[in-house]
Parts: structure tokens; sequence; C-alpha cells
């Protein structure tokens, strides 16, 4: 008898709308986990350098040995200028330079100075690994400095001992000149670009989005769908209704949903450092891009939603086909997150621009370090999306799926059935 | 003129035939119904007069107006009532009077057709509820008083009584009735042949998506020798 029902159960539960959403996220993700690397192998790679050493003495011969054993250093010489261009040219992540006078100094119990110049590409949460590496090496000359020092000297000021050297750091990032910053200082500081942004386009899209989809479920299961197309209504109002009527629903529920997480969100204190002095802050033009980038991925993500709610039969399988939407958002919300469009691999830029929910996402990072193209180029599409998208909502509208289903595939289907059992 | 014709109507669902090249016409004043069993293809026909599908092959005019060139003008015009249909649920009886009555008037003309929606609904203080606590017969008066409320020219009534105890349906033809003498063309399909031949001027009998026969209740009675509508659909399609 349970096995009975257990039979039934599974034949209602298990059918291919339910499956393809499943098998492609999975591939998908599958894909983009593959593509992004693998976060343990690039912490354990010896990070790219260079070095140049205008000292000549003792404490700059245990750093130059400490560097040269964990780290590749591509460039050993005497040019800062010909070094960086070594390191842009291979991959580079910094370049580090130990001035004259650095052992004296240390000797003369002052902090030696290293001079970093750091080559950032990307301010997701995996492009700042290998920088903090190589802060990890640094941290390594600091302790085989103390050791010498305690070794060879114990009249030693404590607090040298324990810091024996000063990182005059310079940041070089998209064409942007940095001083007195470091890669993961900056990511920390636009922490919340890279966390905060994406987890708000993401509710905010899914939110809405199962709103529209919910909604055509809804017209179905109520019966209501017919007598609203008899209406004398454009069928472009119909979907331009649901749209706006399901993003004012979205952008409350969103709203909520922040006002707790922005909550969360501030009990971590990122960084105290003000953008604007490193000229990163946005002026008012920027911040009506950024709105602008978002209204478009909205009614992007919501048309896509209205195309996939005709699919839905009632109000249950509307719930099913909302797990694509947010499939989609969580992908652009994680590679966001984790990298930064210049440093993911070719075929990941071209799915992360497909994808429309993406661009509010990057939106405010790129405009910080003036990626306008990036920007823009992501407002056209959306915008492309959004009509191509409503258009073929609309003849949905007007055709016959609507009402009946896809009437000729479920004659294909079960004339192969057919074939099939025969 | 005529509020509906009707010509040669072929409607294909992929492979399926569903009408097969039927004909048919209602007068301006006049209730027409389509009767046949289920699946016959009453709701099909129905629904392409109403607009919501799109025809395979044949002509199809609403006042003149043609289908689908015309369809925007037809919706003016026209007001239909599915089988089984629903109102929304979160919304109270009134709200949903007002949400369809706005796209059919602004102003005076608005409110008028509220007031006689509320009145063919009549649904006293429970109007003002929400449709989720209606009972079946609530929701399907509430429903006729939407359809009938907009002054159609035409109203197309899908097994409008279909589910109704004996006193709701009864109600609701007493409604279209007076719809009807007021000046609005029905055109309604029903399974219910005793109901067609206590409401209908005319009829047409189909089955299989082919009128068989098509008359007033009294000719199709006599050309059958039958002594009710049933028995003279049984003997059509034998």
């Amino acid at each position: 008898m349970i096995g009975n029902i257990v039979k039934k159960e599974f034949k209602e539960l298990f059918v291919l709308s339910t499956i393809i959403p499943i098998v492609v996220i999975a591939i998908v993700y599958g894909s983009v986990g593959n593509m992004i690397g693998n976060v343990q192998e690039t912490m354990k790679e010896k990070p790219v350098i260079g070095i140049v050493d205008m000292d000549d003495g003792n404490f700059s011969d245990i750093a130059m040995s400490v560097l040269t054993e964990r780290a590749e250093v591509i460039y050993d010489g005497s040019d800062v200028e010909e070094g960086l261009e070594e390191l842009r040219g291979k991959n580079g992540v910094a370049l580090l330079a130990i001035p004259e006078n650095f052992s004296q100094n240390i000797y003369a119990n002052q902090p030696g100075e290293i001079e970093i110049d750091w080559i950032m590409r990307g301010v997701g949460m995996m492009d700042s690994i290998s920088s903090g590496t190589v802060e990890g090496l640094i941290q390594s000359v600091n302790q085989e400095i103390s050791k010498t020092l305690i070794q060879q000297d114990s009249s030693s000021d404590p607090a040298l001992v324990l810091n024996p050297t000063k990182r005059i750091e310079t940041t070089f990032f998209k064409g942007k000149e940095i001083e007195g910053i470091s890669p993961s200082t900056l990511a920390n500081m636009l922490m919340s670009q890279s966390i905060v942004i994406p987890i708000v386009v993401m509710m905010l899209i899914i939110m809405a989005g199962s709103s529209v989809i919910a909604s055509m479920g809804l017209e179905k299961e109520n019966k209501t769908l017919e007598t609203l197309l008899t209406l004398p209504v454009r069928r472009s109002h119909i979907v331009i209704g649901k749209m706006v009527g399901s993003a004012l629903v979205g952008l409350i529920m969103a709203a909520i949903y922040m006002i707790g997480f922005s909550r969360y969100m501030s009990s971590f204190q990122f960084s105290d450092i003000n953008l604007a002095d490193f000229g990163l802050a946005l002026g008012m033009q920027d911040y009506l891009l950024v709105g602008i980038s978002l209204f478009t991925a909205l009614l992007a993500g919501l048309s896509l939603c209205i195309v996939l709610g005709t699919f839905a039969k009632n109000y249950r399988s509307a719930q099913a086909l909302i797990f694509p939407i947010t499939a989609l958002a969580l992908i652009s919300a994680f590679i966001v997150m984790f990298k930064d469009f210049d440093t993911i691999p070719p075929i990941l830029r071209v799915l992360v621009f497909v994808i429309p929910f993406t661009h509010p996402m990057m939106a405010m990072r790129a405009l910080m370090l003036d990626n306008y193209p990036l920007v823009i180029g992501g407002i056209a599409y959306t915008a492309v999306f959004t009509v191509i998208m409503i258009v073929i909502a609309v003849r949905i509208f007007n055709s016959d799926r609507l009402l009946t289903g896809s009437v000729r595939r479920r004659a294909a289907l079960g004339k192969l059935v057919w074939g099939l059992r025969r | 003129m005529k509020a509906v014709e009707v010509r040669e109507l072929v409607k294909d669902y992929g492979n399926f035939r569903a009408l097969n090249g039927i004909s048919f016409e209602v007068n301006e004043g006049e209730i027409f119904g389509l009767i046949g069993p289920n699946g016959a293809g009453k709701t099909t026909a129905l629904r392409v007069v109403a607009t919501l599908l799109q025809i395979t092959s044949g002509l199809i005019t609403v006042f003149g107006y043609e289908l689908p060139k015309e369809a925007g003008e037809v919706r003016k015009i026209i007001s239909y009532l599915p089988e089984e249909a629903g109102a929304y649920k979160n919304l109270r009886g009134k709200e949903y009077l007002n949400f369809i009555a706005k796209f059919f008037g602004e102003g005076e003309k608005f409110q008028n057709m509220v007031q006689r929606g509320l009145e063919i609904a009549n649904l006293g203080e429970r109007i003002n509820d929400k449709v989720d606590t209606y009972s079946k017969g609530m929701t399907r008066r509430l429903l006729v008083g939407r359809a009938l409320m907009v002054n159609p020219r035409l109203a197309i009534l899908d097994e409008p009584t279909s589910g109704l105890d004996v006193v709701n349906a009864q109600e609701v033809r007493r409604i279209i009735n007076s719809a009807v003498e007021a000046g609005v063309a029905v055109l309604l399909s029903s399974h219910n042949m005793l109901e067609v031949e206590l409401l209908c001027h005319r009829i047409a009998l189909i089955n299989d998506g082919i009128i068989v026969a098509s008359g007033t209740a009294e000719e199709l009675k006599k050309e059958y020798d039958a002594r009710n509508i049933e028995e003279a659909f049984v003997k059509a399609i034998k």
C-alpha cells in the first residue's frame, strides 16, 4: 500500500520540468567552480614577485634569501620601473624594493623601509589571495630579521625587534596609483561593494521575480487569466503592469530584508578609511548610472520571469519556475563576490555579462575605477534584453500557449512515446 | 447587424482538430446556445469568439469587427464568463468590480457600472468581504455581475450555471434573461440541455467539432421527432 503511494508521489514529482532546471544549474555551478579555480591551490602557489635590492647589507640579504626561497622571483635588478613592466607582463603581484641604508637603519634602532609596489588586478575575495601570500612573506622576513637581531645584539629596542621593517606601499590598480595602501586593505575598503551590493541585488531579483511568477501561477490557478485577457487592455500593458506591480512588491520586500541585513553587516567593521581620500568616491552621475543599471536589471529579471511565468500551470509549478532565476542571481552574486570581472576567464566573463543581474552588482565598483564602458555597455545590454523578453512575453500572451500550453510539443512527445512503446 | 457571424471556423490544437468548419450566427437581443457533450468543442468556439484563441481558418465577425484583425475593438464590446472562472482572492467583492469597471469607463460611467454590478451580484454586506471567503454560488453571482455590469453588446457565457445549486442556477438564469431584455446578445454553452431549452432562443447542437443541427428548440424537437432537446441531440448524432 505504502509502495503504491510512494510510486504515485514519485511519478507526480519526478517530472522533466523539475529535473531539467536542477541538471542545468548543477552543470553551470560545476563549470563556474572549475573556471574560477581552487582557493587552496591558489594559496599553495608561489607568488610572482620582483626584487630590487639597493642596500646589499646583512638584513637585506636575509630578506632576499627568504623571498627567493618562498616566491617566484621574475625580476631581480636595480630599476623599479623596469621591474614593474616585467611584472605586469608576467602576472606578477608585487615589486619589493629594499632601499640603501636598510640594514644600517635597523642597526640604528630604526625600522628598515621596504618599498612595495603592488600590482592589483581585481578586488574580489579570491583576487587578493596572492597579495596576502606576499604579506605573509614579509612577515617571514620580519621574523628572520628579529631572530638575527636577538642573536646578535641583545640591546636592541624591543619594539624594533618585534617590527624591524616598515612598509611603504603603493598599489597600482586599473590605471590608478593609490599610495599608502595594500591590495588587501583596498579589498576590505571595497567589501561593501563586493558583498552587500550583490546580496541586495540578488534579493531584489529573487523577491520581485518570485512575485511576478507567482502572480502568473495564481492567475491560472484562480482561473482569472481568461477574464483578464478578454478585457479591453493591450497585452503589452498587462505584461508591463505585472512587471511594475511585482517590482514594487519586490522593492518593499527587499527593503525589509535589507534593514535586517544591513544591521547584521554593520557589526563587521571593514575599514575606517575614506574611499574619497584615494580617488575612489562616486559622483552624482555615477550614482545615477548605478540607479539606471539596477532599474534595467530589475526590469530584465522581471521580463524574464514573466516569460517563465507563462509556463506555470498553477501556484505550485510557479514556485519551481523561480529556481532558474534564483540560481542565476546566486551565480552572479558569487562570481562578483569572489572575482573581479577582469580576472575571470574569458568564457566566464561572457557568462557574467550575459546574466543581466550581474551588471548592477559590478556597477559601483566599476565606476569607482572609472570603468564606464562596462557599466554603460551593461545598461545597454540589459535594456535590449528587457525589450526582447517583453516582446517574447507579449507574443506568448497573444498566442494560444498561455491557455492551452504547447499542444504541438505534447503531440510530438506523445508520438515519440507511442513509437518507443511499439 | 448580426451580433456574431461564424463561417467555416476551423481550430486545430497541434494535430487535433477541435472545430471542423462550424458556422452559426447570433442575432442582437438573442440568446444563442451551443450545446453538446464534454469535449465537443463548445468552450473552444466560445474562446475563439472571445479573442482568446487564434483561428486556424474561417471567418468570425462580432458586430461587424473581424477577428483576429480587430480583436481590440471586439474586446471593448464583449464580456466573457469562463467556465469555473474565479476572482482575485485577496480582493474584496466590491474591489473586484471596481478593478474590472476601470477598464470600461471613468467617472459617472464607472460608478454606474459598479452599482449595476452590485445589484446583479446581490451579495448584500458580503460584497465588502474578501472573495476568498465566498461560496461557489456567491463567487459565480459576483462573476455574472462582473460580466454584465459593463453593458456588453455581446455576453459570452461558458456553462453559466455549472456547479450551482438549483436556487443559484435559477437566479443566474434570471439575470441573463433581464440582460437580454436590456438589449444584450448572449452566446452561451452548456451541456445541460434542459437549461438550454428553457433559456435559449436558438440552439446549435455540436459534437466532435461539428454542428450537427441548429434552430429553435421547437424546430429541433420537431425535426428529430423528439420529446426534448436531449432526445433530439441523441438522434442528431446517430
